[in-house]
């Protein structure tokens, strides 16, 4: 006859969880890491002249800032939700006007063909010490945004899919094609009281 | 009256616990610094955590208030930093990585909102003459304008 094995009290199993659960709810945290992903330029040597002058003119959109968070866009005031417009329409210029940057041909291959693109664009960003950090903010998210739209909307030219949905290869392709050139200048006080 | 059966409570309370280990991240430091991240629209999740590290910026906590003053503050790991620390905390962090990392090191950013610009100019000068060149600002998903 085989022994009774005595059961193991186990009541207190919902106590220890308790415990645990207690632990995880007190030590984490909810929110998600996610950010506005940027890229800095590399230091410039110490023993080379800032040179901003090298760029055409034609190939450059400046926005900038002021301590009041006021925008200004090739010398014309702006508000920052007409911006991601005026930033598509320089960054592709698909009428070919002279005041935007200059188009380049080149062939990118199947599925694109010969595609006319600026090459040599660049935003600047500038703003000011007294710039409050959410204006800033919100001019480089409007930025980043008008890049990632001309992505999409080249993505679904030719593949009929999103651009997040696309192999690699070709989010790299398209990459090419809108090249994204945000350059911040050197920190300046442009003053604005 | 016949007792309650409650044997199945552990399992229902442990579920949780998993429920809540898979959700929620642990908190990287008891942050010194109070901030309110900006909200923006197009952001990317930091997807590695061992390849990111945090600057705070914001102003002193109420207890720090007395002997730190309400200014914008940096904080690095647990403590308050000057911004000509944060070169030499980047050096440190980098080289405590693996060889195959460094190079893929992001700066997490997470100022207040309402931080001046000049603050986060100089700390993104410090972080470029570290070659921390891949930063991100922390910010929260903006619903609408």
């Amino acid at each position: 006859m085989a022994k009774k094995i005595p059961q193991i009290n186990a009541s207190s199993m919902a106590d220890i969880s308790f415990l645990l659960l207690i632990f995880f709810l007190v030590t984490t945290s909810m929110d998600v890491n996610q950010g506005l992903a940027r890229r800095l330029p590399a230091p410039v040597p110490p023993d080379q002249k800032v040179d901003d002058t090298e760029i055409n003119k034609r190939n450059l959109l400046v926005v900038k800032i002021n301590s009041l968070n006021q925008l200004m866009v090739q010398g014309q005031e702006m508000d920052v939700k007409q911006l991601k417009e005026e930033a598509k329409k320089f960054i592709a210029n698909t009428d070919d006007l002279a005041n935007y940057p200059k188009l380049y041909e080149e062939d990118f291959g199947a599925p694109f063909g010969v595609i006319r693109y600026t090459k040599e664009h660049v935003i600047s960003v500038q703003n000011d010490v007294d710039t409050q950090y959410q204006a800033y903010l919100n001019v480089q998210n409007e930025l980043v945004a008008a890049y990632n739209e001309l992505r999409d909307e080249c993505a679904r030219k030719y593949f009929h899919v999103g651009f997040n949905e696309l192999d690699e290869e070709w989010q790299k392709k398209i990459q090419k094609i809108y090249p994204q050139k945000i350059s911040e200048a050197e920190p300046k006080n442009y003053g604005g009281n | 009256m016949p007792a309650l059966n409650t044997s199945s409570l552990p399992d229902i309370i442990f579920m949780l616990l998993f429920f809540f280990m898979s959700v929620t991240s642990m908190k990287e430091v008891s942050y010194k610094v109070q901030f309110q991240n900006p909200q923006a629209t197009e952001l990317t999740k930091l997807e590695k955590k061992s390849l990111v590290r945090y600057i705070y910026v914001g102003t002193p906590t109420s207890e720090f208030r007395k002997q730190y003053g309400a200014e914008t503050r940096i904080q690095l790991d647990d403590a308050f930093a000057d911004k000509s620390e944060i070169g030499d905390y980047i050096v440190n962090e980098r080289s405590a990585m693996k060889e195959q990392d460094q190079g893929l090191m992001i700066v997490s950013i997470k100022a207040d909102k309402e931080t001046r610009m000049g603050v986060i100019s100089d700390i993104k000068q410090e972080l470029r003459n570290a070659y921390a060149l891949k930063i991100s600002y922390a910010a929260t998903q903006r619903t609408s304008y």
